[in-house]
């Protein structure tokens, strides 16, 4: 099977200067995503998935490693992925139809495709009526909706979404959990997903990359063994809460007492009254 | 349009108490025509003289709408420029703030040297006046791009110019439309300063002729031809902003 992404032994060193030291923000990553797949990465705030999108997307080079798409090597090329942001990122001065259209002209789309394929999709997912309205009248969830189809429609075949749902509120992210899942179950994308809620990654994946903090490297690769199409239904299955219970040991922070940082906290509290100072 | 007929008459009435009182006070107080016109004899002077006042206005409209067209164009082009071309901003931005330390007293003169008494020194003046602003403010809406959507049109392969075309442009229309609104009442009363350094027609011209023969009510007159002259090209803007500002952006340029 081809692979839509490779990410080989991608490493990622910030430089210091005189104030900070070198930061290691990427260690040796590499996984693949196979075509039709759906990969979520996961991990805690700060391990270097930003970093990694932006490497993924073109837009910095690693320190080290290649990544390739379909075989072919991406290094500092722009435009080769459909992309979802955390933030719905539309613009403000243009209605939701333009939006979308905009994503598709700057990826190359005709620009009559382009409206025809909006106009259908807008009309398929049930957001036809703000068609013509602007965004900043859409509430977050709905925002995210758009978002999310003028990634599905932009023509390139890996989609690499960014904790799309990071900020909304827990009851609407339980529903575009859902809407997505249905969606992609339709259409079977190559993605790359991004977040840090166990559960979601659980819910929509078909494989899960556990990545540890700075600097990432890779704790463990699950398999997520639940059959398509799903639903709410596997919250209640009992693997469903195994495998949660299994990833959540996995990503666990360190007792207290036992990590560096925590221990010279401690240390400060107690020696306030330092004799230095 | 209920609201804005309610935000419309406080103004309207403090204005229309002001002009009373100015009356009374002039009446009562039997000041001098030539010291201060009541508002009464001035809008009868308006009525007489009416014809002139027309001609007069006529040309100050078209040298303020000459300049004024061609001083925003070229702070628009400017503007573009500066930030599209790197470097350019570093080293001519502070040269553009230098400009307006000119004083337009000085200017005058010496345009008016260079170019004589036509309608050339007058554009140039304008020109001067009005790129100013219309730059400073389309230079901040170009460069402050909301950097969430900086990113995302890097990461979905944005080129230079799309960026350009597509997110800095549209951002900076609001700061445009803020930059021309304060170009335009710049633009008015430069036009009235170009007429009266040198030429035979404009409102500048004959509000220096009123005063010299102590026509106190004519330069009344023509003061309120300047403020309608203002508010219409204020208000014209004001229309245009509406028609191209969609969206939420449009409450960035109030």
């Amino acid at each position: 099977m081809e692979l839509a992404l490779e990410v080989a032994g991608v490493s990622k060193i910030f430089p210091g200067d005189g104030s900070s030291a070198a930061r290691t923000v990427l260690d040796h990553l590499t996984f693949h995503i196979k075509d039709g797949e759906f990969v979520t990465l996961l991990g805690p705030s700060g391990s270097g998935k930003t970093t990694l999108f932006h490497i993924i997307g073109g837009l910095e080079k690693p320190s080290s490693g290649d990544v390739r798409l379909y075989g072919r090597s991406t290094l500092g090329k722009r435009g080769e992925i459909a992309y979802m942001p955390q933030q719905a990122s539309l613009m403000p001065w243009l209605t939701v139809a333009r939006n979308i259209e905009l994503a598709l002209d700057i990826a190359g789309v005709d620009r009559k495709a382009a409206r025809i394929l909006s106009r259908e999709w807008l009309e398929r997912v049930g957001l036809a009526e703000v068609r013509d309205a602007y965004p900043h009248v859409l509430s977050g969830g709905m925002q995210q909706r758009v978002s999310f189809l003028r990634a599905l429609l932009s023509p390139q075949p890996l989609m690499c979404l960014d904790e799309p749902f990071g900020a909304l509120d827990a009851l609407t992210r339980m529903q575009m959990q859902t809407w997505l899942l249905s969606l992609w179950e339709e259409n079977r994308r190559s993605v790359l997903f991004v977040t840090h809620s166990i559960e979601e990654a659980l819910l929509l994946s078909d494989r899960i990359i556990v990545l540890s903090a700075s600097p990432a490297t890779i704790i463990r690769e699950i398999e997520v063994p639940f059959p398509r199409p799903r639903g709410e239904m596997i919250w209640s299955d009992p693997l469903f809460n195994a495998m949660k219970r299994e990833i959540y040991e996995l990503l666990r922070p360190e007792e207290p007492g036992s990590g560096g940082r925590k221990e010279g906290q401690a240390h400060g509290i107690c020696q306030e009254p330092s004799p230095v100072g | 349009m209920a609201s804005k007929i309610r935000r419309l008459w406080p103004p309207l009435a403090v204005l229309v108490i002001v002009l009373a009182g100015w009356q009374g006070a002039v009446v009562l107080l039997g000041i001098n025509e030539y010291e201060l016109p009541s508002p009464l004899v001035i809008g009868a002077t308006a009525y007489e003289e009416a014809p002139r006042l027309f001609e007069h206005t006529k040309a100050t409209l078209g040298i303020t709408m000459l300049g004024f067209i061609i001083g925003s164009a070229a702070g628009f082009v400017l503007a573009a420029l500066l930030h599209l071309i790197p470097g350019a901003k570093a080293g001519f931005y502070p040269l553009l703030v230098l400009t307006q330390n000119v004083p337009v007293m000085a200017l005058g003169p010496l345009l008016v040297i260079w170019f004589g008494f036509g309608l050339m020194p007058k554009i140039i003046l304008l020109t001067i006046v009005c790129f100013f602003p219309i730059s400073v403010a389309m230079l901040t809406g170009l460069t402050k791009s909301d950097p969430k959507l900086l990113n995302y049109m890097s990461m979905i392969g944005a080129s230079k110019s799309q960026l350009f075309w597509r997110l800095e442009l549209p951002h900076a229309v609001p700061y445009l439309f803020s930059g021309l609104k304060i170009a335009a009442s710049y633009s008015v009363i430069s036009a009235i300063y170009a007429e009266t350094i040198g030429g035979s027609e404009g409102l500048g011209v004959y509000m220096r002729l009123s005063m010299r023969g102590w026509q106190t009510a004519n330069m009344f007159a023509a003061i309120a031809v300047v403020i309608t002259l203002s508010l219409v090209l204020f208000g014209l803007i004001f229309v245009l902003e509406r028609l191209f500002v969609r969206g939420t952006a449009g409450s960035k340029g109030e």
